[in-house]
């Protein structure tokens, strides 16, 4: 069943328009893997669906209903939840607070509470009274994550969580992608590293230069495959 | 002995100056909105209380409880309507809009009241005093003084322990941020704007009591309360308290030496502060 | 370079050639106008000649450097207390006691700078504000100066004027209506030499240099702009020029108090909206925005506290809506530039 998707998503950053008739669908209980280059439109897409940017056209449906006229704190009461890139905890809260604030318009009782979260963390539990800023990248990237459950969310939305850390980092808060799944979240991470991508996603879509160029199971996309739709096909 | 006592009054006085602060400090510190027309809406609260207390024949802290939720909904729909366009990088329209709003609220309560001189009547209380330690101090200033403290402490217990309080911060961080956590900022800000004028409902009680007013004497006092707000730092509550004091023992200190002094000491006071901790005393760590 | 593109690049405008022509008119209209204008036009004149050069000044902190001052009554003050220091102390005329005053706004602009620029945003505008208080206050103190109640220029000081007697030869005029051409003259040459002076350092490498530290700070240091130097610059010569203007104000008034002379409304308040509402940022916007201003007062002067209400909310307005002002919109309209300051480059095959 279809939870969430876009049709003919048409959406500028600044002046340059970054996405070009996008249709995308993500079904309940699916992983998905969202992959291109830098300035593939990865992010716009996310944040056009999150409601931070307006959709210049095109229909965004979630549920059943056209979401695309709601703003941010709309998407986000109706249980769309963003993991913004570059983290953006806020340094004036503890981290406690950080994920107390994930709840603000949002009060679902569901898998995820501060013990859920600390369970899933555990480092953060240690430190939960210290500012969010003063952790390392890959626990600030945790806060982030663990405060975007918090509203017990039906989509997560993932955007470049594995930006500037380091690869064993990174294989620790893709270890948490599963057990996120289970809590019965559709989830979609997008990535510019495949590697971890293609190994949590039951889908992937690859875009470039603000259209999708290439859509299967990682199973029967080959490396190859994925580099052309990636980088464009050799000539 | 007179040094005590002159200092006791200094600090009561500070108390009148953080409460006229509070809710300056508290906009100031979540929008970085500059509120030029902030004692023009002191000056305007303690119109309303009065009227209350003229046309009811109520107490004037029953007029109080009155008058403040209407100085919220006229706070709230100040920033949804006027304010909240403002704000931005730029601090011209901010600074511009509300020293119009000011002249405003001057002009308006002057063409309502005239320039007449009035006064909030609380009847015996206001000449009461009481024996603290070897000095004696006013009733009166001593509930402003109260008044402040409680104030500080509840704006406190409400920016640090309640969700609406994670909200301001959340908010003043990164609105786009706080956005994806369902907070509207316009929303937010409009409750901010709004519990600042309860506070200014509070601090105008005690202007009116305590002295003569009339539509004027508005930006003295957003002076006083800038000052407070300054000293204390961006942000911090109980700094903008710490800078109410400071301001009034400079007052009291400068006035007990020549009358014509006391409101240049407390000017004073604050360029020293100033220029020291260029910052405030209690900055945040970050901005 | 076989076949070099010949180029000029040039700030000139068709617009701005034809209202050079129209200004060179109007100035000399202005010059000979105590000829056939009576004593109120003329006075009435010297209030918007006054005000428009306070206005260049604030428009050229706030609009162009970004220093946004609520305090530049000090100035006028301190300008207006120097000039009559002069003539009360050291026996001065008070025409040449008024650069004294431009003198005395400069000495206090540089303390008041060295406080004021460790301000960053609205702190500054709060921090000028308290300066010019401690200012006025002080200035109450000085007793020999009238205290808090001030005092007037001697009357043999102003009966005894510089250039009041030829003035009075050649219209036929008494002297207190010469006075008034004399004040009139000089409001006029201040006017005058302060929108060339702004113009001319707007068209200025140092001009440039401010229009970059404007928009974009860091940028601008990182080709070797130096913003504060700038900015010390623009804010001394700015509190000198408000000096001149305030001695030459109470010159006129010929009576001084704390009070009046230090009004934060009348030298400040006025002086924004009349900026705000012509247009900030640029030279002809001060330029309307006394006119409208003056229109406004006319207009509404039988309704007391009305008058300034609606100016209030008129200032509100503008800055919501259209926050370039009257000027900004003529400007979109027409394309006008009577002021040009962008460089255009001009090839030629």
């Amino acid at each position: 069943m279809t939870l969430l998707s876009t049709h003919g998503l048409t959406a500028f950053y600044g002046d340059f328009q970054a996405l070009f008739g996008v249709d995308l669908t993500l079904g309940a209980g699916e992983t998905l893997a969202i992959i291109g280059a830098n300035g593939a439109g990865k992010s716009t897409l996310l944040r056009s669906v999150c409601g931070l940017i307006p959709a210049a056209s095109g229909m965004i449906r979630f549920d059943g209903a056209d979401v695309g006229a709601l703003s941010a704190p709309e998407i986000m009461a109706l249980g769309i939840a963003m993991v913004p890139e570059g983290r953006r905890l806020f340094p004036s809260l503890s981290v406690e607070e950080n994920l107390l604030i994930g709840t603000y318009g949002r009060k679902t009782q569901g898998t995820w509470s501060l013990s859920t979260v600390y369970d899933l963390f555990p480092v953060l539990r240690e430190r939960r009274h210290n500012p969010g800023t003063a952790l390392s990248g890959g626990q600030q990237q945790m806060v982030a994550i663990g405060r975007a459950l918090m509203s017990n969310p039906r989509v997560l939305l993932c955007d470049e969580i594995s930006l500037g850390l380091a690869p064993v980092v990174i294989k620790d808060i893709y270890a948490a992608l599963p057990r996120i799944k289970e809590g019965g979240t559709s989830v979609i991470v997008v990535e510019q590293d495949i590697g971890q991508a293609l190994r949590v996603a039951d889908r992937v879509v690859c875009m470039m230069e603000g259209r999708i160029t290439l859509e299967g199971t990682p199973a029967r996309l080959t490396r190859a495959v994925i580099h052309d739709a990636y980088f464009g096909a050799r000539v | 002995m007179i040094w005590v006592d002159t200092i006791v009054q200094g600090v009561l006085l500070g108390g009148l100056y953080a409460l006229f602060a509070a809710g300056l400090s508290l906009v100031f510190g979540i929008m970085r909105l500059v509120n030029l027309a902030h004692g023009d809406l002191i000056v305007l609260a303690a119109y309303l209380i009065l009227f209350v207390v003229t046309v009811l024949g109520v107490h004037p802290l029953v007029a109080v409880l009155l008058a403040a939720p209407m100085m919220f909904a006229i706070g709230w729909g100040l920033q949804r309507l006027i304010l909240t366009r403002t704000l931005g990088d730029d601090i011209l329209p901010p600074l511009l809009v509300t020293f119009g709003l000011s002249i405003v609220i001057q002009n308006a309560l002057l063409e309502g009241f005239t320039a007449d001189s009035q006064r909030i009547p609380m009847g015996a209380i206001e000449t009461a005093s009481v024996a603290l330690g070897p000095v004696s101090v006013g009733l009166i200033p001593l509930l402003t003084f109260a008044s402040a403290v409680l104030v500080i402490f509840a704006l406190n217990q409400l920016f640090y322990r309640t969700s609406l309080g994670r909200a301001f911060r959340a908010v003043s961080d990164d609105p786009t941020t706080a956005q994806l956590m369902g907070i509207r900022p316009a929303s937010v800000f409009a409750t901010a704007t709004g519990i600042a004028m309860v506070v200014v409902t509070i601090a105008a009680l005690y202007l009116g009591v305590r002295s003569n007013f009339d539509p004027t004497i508005g930006p003295a006092r957003l002076i006083y309360a800038f000052e407070a707000v300054i000293i204390g730092g961006l942000g911090s509550l109980w700094g903008t308290l710490a800078g109410g004091i400071i301001i009034g023992v400079a007052q009291t200190l400068g006035g007990s030496i020549n009358p014509e002094w006391q409101i240049l000491s407390g000017h004073i006071a604050f360029l020293v502060v100033l220029l020291i901790w260029p910052r405030g005393l209690f900055p945040r760590a970050f901005d | 370079m076989a076949n070099p593109v010949s180029y000029r690049v040039e700030t000139r405008t068709r617009a701005s050639g034809r209202a050079a022509i129209a200004a060179a008119a109007l100035v000399v209209l202005a010059i000979g106008l105590p000829a056939f204008a009576g004593r109120s036009l003329l006075q009435d004149m010297f209030v918007i000649l006054s005000m428009l050069t306070l206005a260049q000044c604030w428009n050229l902190l706030a609009g162009y450097a970004g220093l946004v001052s609520v305090g530049q009554q000090a100035f006028v003050g301190i300008g207006a207390y120097a000039m009559f220091a002069g003539v009360i102390f050291w026996g001065w005329d008070p025409v040449p006691a008024i650069l004294l005053g431009g003198v005395a706004a400069a000495v206090l602009a540089i303390p008041t700078a060295f406080f004021a620029f460790r301000l960053a945003g609205a702190y500054f505008a709060i921090g000028t504000w308290v300066i010019a208080e401690v200012v006025r206050l002080s200035v109450a103190q000085w007793k020999s100066l009238g205290g808090g109640t001030g005092t007037s220029l001697p009357r043999e000081a102003t009966s005894d004027m510089m250039f009041v007697e030829p003035i009075a030869s050649l219209f036929g005029l008494r002297d207190a209506a010469a006075r008034d051409v004399l004040a009139y003259w000089l409001a006029l040459a201040l006017a005058l030499g302060t929108i060339a002076g702004v113009y001319a350092l707007l068209r200025s490498r140092q001009g440039l240099a401010l229009a970059a530290v404007r928009d974009n700070r860091v940028a601008a240091r990182a080709v070797g702009v130096d913003a504060q130097r700038m900015n010390w610059v623009v804010f001394v010569a700015a509190a000198a020029i408000t000096g001149i203007c305030g001695g030459l104000i109470y010159m006129q008034t010929a009576r001084i108090s704390p009070d009046a002379a230090f009004a934060v409304l009348d030298w400040t308040g006025y002086v924004i909206f009349i900026v705000v509402i012509g247009g900030i940022g640029t030279i002809e916007g001060p330029i309307l925005g006394v006119i409208v201003f003056f229109a406004l007062q006319r207009l509404l002067a039988d309704y007391g506290s009305w008058y300034l209400l609606i100016l209030g909310v008129i200032g509100i307005a503008v800055m919501l809506f259209a926050p370039r002002g009257l000027w900004g919109l003529i400007h979109d309209r027409t394309g006008i530039d009577l002021f040009p300051i962008r460089r255009r480059l001009i090839i030629k095959k």
